[in-house]
């Protein structure tokens, strides 16, 4: 296990009124693609101007390879930033946007140019030195603020919605070209974003956060697979989030009907959301089910049919590659390790305290 | 065909042109190259050499040279102060320092020539304060000082304009690629005013330039202008030949000062649009 | 904090350049002397004596006059040659624009001397040539202010309401005037300050006895400052105030952020 690069300590900040991040801790390792994700307004691009310099906490300290930077202005820290809208110097070519921070630096010519080629190649755009920044496209203005970033070699990379604003083939090219890029460079790259797609194919950790609070940090597989509480499942892919009651250590009652499931050290007769993902969620004869149900639409979504399933009063969402049409009959079933058991947070504002890292 | 239609619209403003703007412009350049009785002559334009005029060409260029670097010493500073303003206040802050621009330019001048006159309120106030009195009126000084009063505005706004329009992420940018306050200034935030620097400079310079009024009214007839000696020709001594190819040599200044001017602010970068 | 504080007396000096002079004539305009320093007490006197000057109420009313008809007829014209030149093609636009730029750019005296020379040739010098020349030098702020609009305003709307059965005329008036209302709203008012300031323009086309307030204060000025102008100052400090703030916070200028 690689060393702690970043440590955040007891972050916290308010912009007016606002309280944006809560005592927030978080620690990213060296070479490691870690990704802030979660709706609009939930802190993670503050969290990431934090570390870039250009906000300071109002409490806590920001830990760079040991050394506390939290009151270092941008321009004496060793990250660099890729910005949302690129952020180009409008009156500067290719190559002096991409000198800039090696002139500052007092590199030689020879090296400044070395540098420009080697980046260009990088980023797949060979002789576009002498181009304006107007005549690019979208795609390649994020190449370019790519490109004069990493030509500083700095020790962390921070992307913030780099991809945002391009169009959506042109996004997933990008994330290959971004995986390509970090390990090429073999820097660590935190990477913010609110698309889960994004942060599902790129991370090698992921950290979702809602209104100011982590509310779980994992690997995409353990975010997707296991999310600590409705908010997280809801907003990584979709789900079937119900009420249901923990009658005891491996068994839930969902809508009338006991389900066998994994989950333990929850009490007994405790309210819970359970959480069972529309793929996990099988159609089978209607004597065979846990619980019956009539399909009530049918959509044909290309790998697989999307369905809704009424039964027992609750709408399941279900994904199947076999198809049942409207109207038919069905059994619904459910294998125990694919139903994820949440404690029930009693009031919004408690589920973020809960869930607090 | 209905594109024809609409561009039809234009007709009146077109003639309106030609027989306001053009003519006039044309009518300028035939009694320049003309003589009383209309025979062709070119020593209306070839009198700006001599010494009177001549003076008051050098003497136009070296104020309004002066007042336009007054202006854009006070304005860039006071832009960057407006611009580092937020939200609903500097708006306000920016209507106060326009507003003295929408009063009558002939009361700004009086406005001035009260307050420098020998018992006016600023050397008043500099006798209270036991300090030596101001006795600039009637002198350059004045005229310059008057200038700057007037043409200011013009000078803040498109500067404030242009870097207004600068992101914030390009400064952020700047910085994060290790740029200091210097750096950023001089590599950044300079390069990206430099439209509205030439825009103010050209709004400031023709008009100081061609000005007569104020050094008519400040000079107290001892501030002779290219200006004054136009007005001159034509309202008193009735030589409009004269005038005119005065007038002609003034446009001449006007467009290649505009001109170097356009042609430095291209290299600064006019990216910004 | 420094530089904050360094800011805002900065501002302050700069404020303080800007708006000295007229708040002492604003002040001397109730004085009740002659002198330009000693407090003589609150009087309108100045006030009484402005308006019962028949040559200022009249510079007055041509001012008046001559801004309001030359920002209206300059309106009409330019709005309409906005709306031709939008519908040219690049090189057409280009020239247009170029020739409107010639009095935008020519210095003022130039351009009142070129005209002069015209009217005399041709007419006489009165309060027409005036206002022709105030219209001249109006019409390209108009059209500086439409153009822009109608550039932004949504083309295919227009073709959609001739699609739904309008005629030109009437989808004009539905689709496009809305979209360029602000631009014509504060073109127009533009021309007006513009003719309001004039000086050197008016100067050099009004005939004898025809003065707007620019060139009656600046014949009496050579004369000697007289007390009324004060109050002249005062009066037309506060018209431009009120027509400044409506062009900035009234409803042309909500219309323009949305």
């Amino acid at each position: 296990m690689s060393k702690r690069l970043i440590d955040l300590q007891h972050i916290s900040k308010c912009f007016g009124t606002q309280v944006v991040l809560d005592d927030l801790n978080l620690y990213i390792r060296e070479n490691e693609f870690l990704t802030l994700l979660g709706p609009s307004g939930c802190g993670k691009t503050t969290t990431l101007r934090i570390i870039g310099g250009f906000e300071t906490p109002d409490a806590g300290k920001v830990v760079f390879d040991g050394r506390d930077m939290t009151s270092l202005p941008p321009n004496e820290r060793q990250v660099n930033t890729v910005f949302q809208k690129y952020a180009l110097f409008p009156h500067m070519s290719i190559a002096e946007n991409i000198a800039f921070g090696l002139k500052i630096r007092k590199k030689s010519k020879s090296y400044i140019n070395d540098k420009i080629k080697y980046a260009l190649k990088l980023v797949n755009l060979d002789g576009f030195e002498k181009r304006s920044v107007d005549s690019l496209s979208g795609g390649q203005q994020q190449r370019i603020a790519i490109a004069r970033a990493i030509v500083n070699e700095p020790k962390v990379l921070l992307l913030d919605e780099p991809l945002g604003a391009l169009d959506l083939k042109l996004r997933q090219d990008m994330q290959y070209e971004l995986i390509r890029l970090k390990e090429e460079l073999g820097i660590t790259f935190i990477y913010v974003t609110h698309d889960q797609e994004e942060a599902l194919t790129m991370s090698d950790t992921i950290v979702v956060m809602n209104q100011g609070y982590i509310q779980q940090i994992g690997t995409p597989q353990d975010i997707y697979n296991e999310p600590t509480n409705a908010f997280v499942a809801d907003f990584i892919g979709e789900s079937n989030i119900i009420d249901g009651m923990m009658i005891e250590d491996r068994l839930v009652e969902v809508l009338g009907v006991k389900f066998p499931c994994v989950d333990e050290g929850f009490g007994k007769n405790r309210p819970v959301d359970v959480v069972i993902r529309p793929e996990d969620v099988e159609l089978v004869d209607p004597m065979q089910g846990m619980m019956e149900g009539d399909v009530t639409s049918l959509i044909f979504k290309g790998v697989h049919w999307e369905m809704d399933v009424m039964a027992n009063g609750y709408e399941w969402m279900v994904q199947a590659t076999q198809m049942h049409p409207v109207g038919a009959h069905v059994g619904i079933r459910v294998d125990p390790y694919n139903i994820q058991i949440m404690n029930k947070p009693e009031s919004s504002d408690e589920r973020a305290v809960e869930s607090d890292a | 065909m209905h594109n024809l239609k609409r561009q039809i619209l234009a007709g009146p403003y077109l003639l309106w042109i030609a027989g306001f703007v053009l003519l006039p412009v044309g009518l300028i350049l035939y009694y320049a190259l003309t003589t009383t009785s209309g025979q062709f002559t070119v020593f209306n334009i070839t009198s700006i050499t001599a010494s009177v005029h001549w003076k008051a060409l050098v003497l136009s260029l070296e104020l309004a040279l002066l007042c336009t670097v007054f202006c854009l010493a006070l304005s860039y500073p006071l832009a960057m102060v407006l611009n580092g303003m937020k939200g609903k206040k500097s708006s306000l802050v920016v209507f106060i320092f326009i507003l003295p621009m929408w009063m009558n330019f002939m009361l700004r001048i009086l406005a001035w020539k009260m307050l420098l006159s020998n018992h006016g309120v600023i050397n008043t106030i500099l006798d209270m304060l036991g300090l030596p009195g101001l006795d600039i009126l009637n002198t350059p000084s004045a005229v310059v000082f008057c200038m700057v009063y007037d043409f200011l505005p013009f000078m803040v706004l498109p500067i404030y304009n242009a870097m207004s329009r600068i992101e914030k992420d390009v400064i952020e940018a700047a910085r994060d690629l290790g740029a200091g306050g210097f750096t950023v200034f001089f590599k950044v935030i300079l390069p990206l005013t430099m439209p509205g620097v030439v825009s103010g400079i050209i709004m400031v310079f023709v008009p100081a330039l061609t000005s007569f009024a104020i050094s008519d009214l400040l000079g107290g007839g001892k501030v002779l202008l290219i200006g004054n000696v136009i007005e001159q020709a034509f309202m008193q001594e009735y030589n409009w030949n004269l005038g005119s190819g005065l007038s002609l040599v003034l446009m001449v200044f006007v467009i290649a000062s505009m001109a170097l001017m356009n042609s430095h602010g291209e290299e600064g970068g006019t990216g910004i649009c | 904090m420094l530089k904050r504080s360094a800011e805002r007396i900065y501002m302050f000096l700069i404020f303080l350049f800007l708006y000295l002079p007229i708040i002492v004539l604003v002040i001397l305009s109730f004085n009740d002397s002659k002198s330009k320093v000693q407090w003589g007490g609150f009087t309108l006197r100045w006030y009484q004596r402005l308006f019962s000057s028949s040559s200022m109420m009249e510079a007055f009313g041509t001012t008046i006059l001559v801004s309001l008809v030359s920002a209206l007829v300059a309106t009409l014209l330019g709005t309409l040659a906005a709306l031709g030149i939008d519908a040219m093609k690049k090189r057409g636009q280009a020239i247009m624009l170029g020739v409107t730029d010639i009095p935008l750019l020519n210095a003022d005296i130039v351009t009142g001397i070129s005209m002069m020379l015209l009217f005399v040739r041709f007419t006489r010098l009165g309060l027409s040539t005036v206002l022709i020349a105030h219209i001249t030098f109006n019409i390209p702020y108009v059209i500086l202010n439409v153009l822009p609009k109608l550039k932004q305003s949504n083309r295919t709307t227009y073709e959609a309401a001739l699609d739904l059965g309008a005629t030109p005329l009437y989808a004009f008036y539905k689709i496009i005037w809305p979209q360029i209302r602000p631009g014509v709203f504060s073109g127009f008012l533009m021309a007006m300050t513009m003719s309001l300031d004039d000086f050197s323009v008016t100067y050099f086309t009004k005939g004898a006895g025809i003065n707007t307030l620019s060139t009656m204060i600046y014949t009496e000025m050579r004369k000697g400052i007289r007390p009324e102008m004060y109050a002249l100052s005062t009066i037309l400090f506060l018209i431009a105030l009120v027509l400044l703030l409506f062009m900035n916070f009234g409803p042309s200028a909500r219309q323009k952020e949305e």
